[in-house]
């Protein structure tokens, strides 16, 4: 653990979290504008953030202290879980703490807080929420696990930074697997980040909703932990597609210089990756909930046949 | 012999012997004191817990101590007990010692007057359980194993029937007693085989024979069959459900966290240890049978709508999953490639005890909610939270553990069984090659599944609005059942934060069963668990734990000193609608309805949906066992069959019953002249 | 170039399994065409590829074939057909697509490791695609068989056709050049002659569900 390694630790922690409500400003703003719509800007989540901070915050009058405590834990599990995805660099000291398993896990304890705290003012659309956004989890959870676990096949490591470092590093090779794999991650982020074809983040209709149900109750500096905590999410879950599928620019352990190239390199790739997931939005239509199951089914499967790939073509 | 004047130099085994005896005598203790109730609860079971810490004190020691013998002068003449402590049954009798310090504790707390079965009586069932329960873990020959297998089988009866008056309760014990001994006649069956016509039962004998593949197969077979019977593997699982929820809670603690470890310990002993050959398809039998159970008990637990139930479905899960892991170091082991083997055995063991503490703590929580409210159905709890947060806030422990989420218990031990399933290609079949990333596919599926049914559990019971008015004369649970709970909860956290010093304990039983360990690997790297190698994988329950806090807290902070922290009380939101009753959260059943239209293969579903004609609309469904249908029913019906046929012998006429003898003499006397 | 070749025909075949599979998930006609008419163009990119690397051009003629008949006019006919019929967008099938995905795992598990020691003695450049094509042709008879409309029913046929030839091209780098010409000759006929089967299903039961050519047998009741 060196100075520097502390340093482009801190330098990620800030990165994300300044970060991401751009990314999902950007978002938005190429899904109005591919859909023809005047944008509000891309800064528009920093302000409404600090709206939302100034407010004094309303709780229900029976809620628990699990439901005052989930937006920090929700928070605080995003934070660590940027703070282990190699997005500048490498030389990151708190990735031996976690590897690709417990990062999943870390998604799955934030998931099952925020759910428990949907169930506990005891509304309909609390429970709604908690269901489906369990029934969501329950596929999207093992088809994560399994892409990378095709990762970890190939490097033959369940350590992140390893598996950037070693698919950076190998010669250009084309893995066949990891197109199965990039099929099933896209599935899965789309359905992980409440996205169109599973989710529709501007709707706030019953049938519809899984996301907003669940953060219905939540107001003031709790809702804009939430927020921040979901654009969190989706940009660690942008940076762990760009980990596993474009990890070229990532600075490595005792190369200083390198990670400011990585900076501008990560804002290139993010822009890139958002305008895609805009595009994706645009030309889907949202699925009934009961065929979301099958979808993230798919996805599953997909990234079962990349593992068996894998095996089949010897490699790992 | 040494001599037993001395303490000083008196083996673990002693002292285990001593725990043993106190117990009996405890029990004994109890039968005076038949109906004295208060003496009963407050003396005798705090009692019973002081001893059994002083259990797993000794086998933390024992556990890297060198096997100790001893041989009691019990039993038959030819025949005495011969007993035997070595690194694996030190393990199982930690965990024995942990979990029944908590439930004994919480049991101190537990019972109410006129229940049936006095307490005196109730208290020398219990001790007699744990004392043969600790037996079986000591014994080296057969005849003591299944002396000391049968009184645990009849004491859990007993304690399954506590409350007999009730029918159900009875017909639950009866399957139980059933099953059990079918089990049991597999085991001795088992054990006839492996003695291998010497006439010599001990275990030690039985390590030394040689059996061919055929007969090894058998008596393995055999062996997954009866211990599978008792551990609640499929299909022989039909007794778990109805005997978990009949017992009370704290016996339904013991018999799910304890007794079912027991049967896998035998299949531990039996498979890796007796059986000195290795076959690889034994481990392909074992982690499909492992699966099958697993996704079988998960999908289960996921609609029921009585708690009791839903945690012994997700027991048969966790069984199923211990059992995978078990398979799949049999698999290894029978490759030689014993690293691999030694990683998933220890998956297999943390899983073991992790679980064993995190089922103990449910059930020990669905006993106090079941005092408080007097109601086990889940359609008639909710909003426990507010009026028993002493219960809620450890039992948000257990099932946090239970769902497999960091940093508890429950994820390092899935965490070790999925790296043990990454690095597999190394096996020589292409066949098994393929399987393998196909079975930790299915983990992975069954584990997110029981982060489903525990969301459901905790979520229906503590959180949300009270289905019911009386709930709110909810009275929290009183200092023994804290004291109880809360030991059980420290002991996941335990077991979550500190990985490398419990595989350190689980070292001595790896070399003895695969004869390779981690904890080489692990002890090199302080504070992280490292099973392989840190460029592999490495994780750090400590620093995960911490990282969130102080990012929790931190965050917390930094809001309050940059904005503010107002907060008001107001009625809740709902998206504006002006009336809520709690009968428009979601009932167990609703929350469990998509899991039920996915699965719904595996059901036998039983519906009456109203019509549009009708004058009384109703709703009923009724989610069934398929396997009572197509498997234990027809056998009910070819015994009854049987049974006619050979009742056709009884004609009731002093003539045919004479001439039966008069025939039998005839055919003696031609075949002596033979 | 030469040395990427194994790996952009792992990445061709990997592409035509995924293609596969997807048409299995599938619940829409109109996509289900699309959707075959990118697994030719796969077909038609590994053929080139294949025959640039080993110096054959016969590959580039099959290619060339593939690429008129498969991409270009099945696929027109197809659309074509569908406006005429008027057939509603929904496939509809006789397993629910769940189970229709479990049993295709479990076929592409049963082909993997049946040509896992075959591809390890094939000395071609992309012996290691065998299995891949081998699960393309399972999962595309599974298609044939659990759906209940003629026209996924053909382009289960014709998916099948394509994972055949691409096991061909890949071990054996290609067949002789009669049988190919043979065997695109019969598809072409297949398919018009399937169109025109399709046209009286379609005049005498009003549909194109093939349960109803269940009720043309003899009852001898």
């Amino acid at each position: 653990m060196t100075a520097m390694g502390v340093l482009s630790q801190l330098l990620a922690l800030v990165t994300a979290l300044l970060l991401a409500p751009l990314l999902t400003g950007w978002v938005n703003q190429w899904r109005h504008w591919l859909q023809n719509k005047s944008a509000p800007g891309v800064l528009q989540p920093y302000r409404m953030l600090h709206k939302l901070f100034k407010k004094e915050s309303l709780v229900a009058e029976h809620a628990s202290q699990l439901f005052r405590m989930a937006p920090y834990v929700k928070f605080g599990c995003m934070l660590l879980a940027c703070a282990i995805i190699p997005t500048l660099s490498t030389d990151l000291p708190l990735s031996p703490a976690a590897d690709a398993i417990a990062l999943v896990g870390l998604f799955a304890l934030a998931r099952v807080f925020i759910s428990l705290a949907a169930m506990d003012i005891g509304t309909a659309f609390g429970s709604l929420g908690a269901r489906r956004e369990m029934l969501v989890g329950f596929l999207a959870e093992p088809a994560l696990l399994m892409v990378l676990f095709c990762a970890s096949m190939i490097t033959r490591s369940t350590s992140l930074t390893v598996i950037v470092e070693t698919l950076a590093n190998r010669e250009l090779a084309i893995y066949p697997s990891l197109l199965l794999a990039g099929v099933a991650f896209t599935m899965v982020s789309l359905a992980e980040n409440a996205r169109v074809p599973v989710d529709n983040p501007d709707t706030h209709l019953e049938l519809t909703m899984i996301h907003e149900a669940l953060i219905l109750e939540y107001s003031a500096r709790h809702l804009a932990l939430l927020e921040w905590a979901a654009s969190l999410k989706l940009f660690a879950y942008s940076c762990i597609g760009l980990a596993l599928f474009f990890p070229w620019g990532v600075a490595e352990a005792g190369t200083p210089l390198a990670m400011l190239l990585a900076l501008p390199v990560l804002f290139f790739k993010l822009a890139l990756g958002g305008m895609a997931m805009a595009f994706i939005e645009m030309v889907s239509a949202k699925m009934r909930i009961f065929r979301v199951p099958e979808f993230l089914g798919t996805a599953f499967l997909l990234a079962v046949i990349g593992l068996l790939v894998n095996v089949l073509l010897g490699v790992g | 012999m040494h001599s037993f004047a001395h303490p000083a130099t008196w083996l673990h085994l002693d002292w285990v012997l001593v725990v043993v005896l106190a117990w009996l005598l405890i029990g004994a203790a109890g039968v005076m004191a038949l109906r004295r109730f208060r003496f009963v609860a407050t003396v005798l079971f705090p009692l019973g817990a002081f001893f059994s810490i002083v259990l797993m004190a000794v086998a933390l020691s024992a556990a890297f101590a060198d096997p100790e013998v001893a041989v009691l002068p019990l039993g038959l003449p030819q025949l005495p007990f011969h007993l035997r402590l070595d690194s694996l049954s030190a393990f199982f009798l930690l965990l024995i010692g942990g979990v029944s310090a908590g439930v004994s504790t919480f049991a101190a707390g537990y019972f109410r007057q006129g229940e049936g079965t006095p307490p005196g009586l109730i208290c020398l069932e219990y001790h007699v359980f744990l004392a043969s329960i600790a037996l079986v873990v000591l014994a080296d020959d057969a005849y003591v194993f299944m002396v000391v297998w049968e009184t645990m089988a009849f004491s859990s009866f007993f304690l399954v029937m506590a409350n007999h008056r009730i029918l159900e309760i009875r017909r639950a014990g009866y399957l139980y007693m059933l099953v059990a001994h079918i089990g049991a006649l597999g085991i001795l069956l088992c054990f006839g085989l492996l003695q291998a016509n010497t006439g010599d039962y001990t275990f030690a004998n039985m390590r030394s024979q040689h059996l061919t593949p055929f007969w090894g197969s058998v008596a393995f077979c055999l062996a997954v069959f009866g211990f599978g019977a008792k551990a609640g593997l499929l299909p022989l699982h039909a007794w778990l459900p109805e005997a978990h929820p009949a017992a009370p809670s704290p016996f339904s603690a013991l018999m799910s966290g304890v007794m079912l470890k027991i049967a896998l310990y035998g299949i531990l002993r039996v498979g890796f240890d007796l059986l000195q050959t290795r076959i690889w398809w034994w481990g392909v039998l074992l982690m499909a049978v492992g699966l099958a159970s697993a996704l079988f008990g998960v999908v289960f637990s996921t609609v029921q709508v009585e708690m009791k139930r839903l945690l012994a479905y997700s027991s048969i899960e966790n069984i199923g999953l211990i059992c995978a892991g078990l398979g799949l170091s049999m698999l290894f082991a029978s490759y030689d490639m014993h690293a691999f083997a030694a990683l998933a055995l220890t998956a297999a063991l943390y899983h073991t005890i992790s679980h064993a503490f995190f089922k103990s703590l449910l059930f020990c929580s669905t006993g106090a909610v079941l005092h408080a409210t007097g109601e086990r159905s889940l359609g008639k709890l909710g909003g426990l939270m507010r009026f028993m947060p002493w219960v809620a806030w450890p039992t948000l422990i257990g099932v946090l553990s239970c769902a497999g989420l960091p940093p508890f218990g429950g994820f390092v031990a899935e965490w070790l069984l999925l790296q043990s399933f990454l690095f597999t290609t190394g096996l020589p079949s292409s066949f098994l090659d393929m399987l393998v990333p196909v079975m930790a596919a299915m983990i992975a599926l069954i584990a997110a599944l029981s982060g489903y049914t525990m969301v459901k559990y905790f979520g229906v019971i503590f959180l949300g609005q009270p289905r019911d008015e009386k709930l709110a004369n909810a009275h929290d649970a009183g200092l023994w059942e804290r004291l109880g709970m809360l030991w059980l909860a420290v002991g996941c956290v335990v077991l979550g934060l500190f990985p490398n010093q419990m595989i350190a304990v689980m070292d001595p039983v790896t070399k003895l069963l695969v004869q390779a360990g981690l904890a080489h690997t692990v002890a090199d790297s302080g504070w992280l668990l490292v099973p392989v190698h840190m460029d592999r994988a490495s994780y750090a329950p400590a620093i995960f734990l911490l990282g969130v806090l102080t990012a929790f807290g931190l965050t917390f902070l930094l809001v309050r000193k940059l904005y503010h922290g107002r907060m008001r009380r107001v009625p809740s939101w709902d998206c504006g609608h002006p009336w809520q009753t709690a009968r428009m959260q979601d009932s167990a059943e609703g929350f469990g309805q998509p899991i039920r239209q996915i699965f719904e293969p595996f059901f036998r579903m039983d519906r009456h949906l109203p019509t549009a004609f009708d004058a009384q609309p109703s709703y009923k469904v009724q989610v069934e066992d398929p396997l009572w249908y197509w498997l234990y029913l027809p056998l009910v019906r070819l015994v009854e069959w049987v049974s006619r046929l050979v009742g056709l012998l009884q004609q009731g006429r002093i003539a045919v019953y004479l001439m039966y003898s008069f025939v039998t003499l005839i055919v003696v006397l031609l075949v002596v002249k033979r | 170039m030469t040395a990427f070749a194994p790996q952009f025909i792992n990445l061709f075949a990997t592409l035509i399994l995924l293609l596969s599979f997807a048409m299995i998930s599938q619940r829409r006609i109109v996509s289900l065409i699309n959707l075959f008419a990118i697994q030719g163009a796969a077909l038609v990119a590994a053929s080139f590829l294949l025959g640039y690397v080993t110096h054959q051009p016969d590959l580039y003629v099959s290619g060339a074939l593939t690429l008129v008949l498969k991409v270009l006019f099945i696929p027109w006919m197809l659309h074509r057909l569908i406006r005429r019929l008027n057939v509603r967008w929904d496939v509809e099938t006789l397993l629910n697509i769940p189970t229709t995905m479990l049993v295709g795992i479990g076929l592409v598990i049963f082909a993997f490791s049946l040509a896992l020691p075959v591809s390890r003695l094939s000395d071609s450049i992309a012996g290691g695609s065998l299995g891949i094509a081998l699960a393309c042709v399972l999962l595309s008879f599974m298609m044939m068989i659990t759906r209940s409309k003629a026209v996924p029913q053909v382009i289960g046929f014709l998916s099948m056709e394509n994972g055949l030839i691409f096991a061909a091209t890949t071990v054996t780098n290609g067949m002789p050049m009669i049988v190919e010409f043979g065997i695109a000759l019969d598809v072409l006929v297949g398919v018009l002659i399937l169109g025109v089967f399709m046209f009286q299903i379609r005049e005498k039961f009003d549909s194109l569900d093939i349960h109803n050519l269940e009720t043309l047998k003899d009852d001898q009741t």
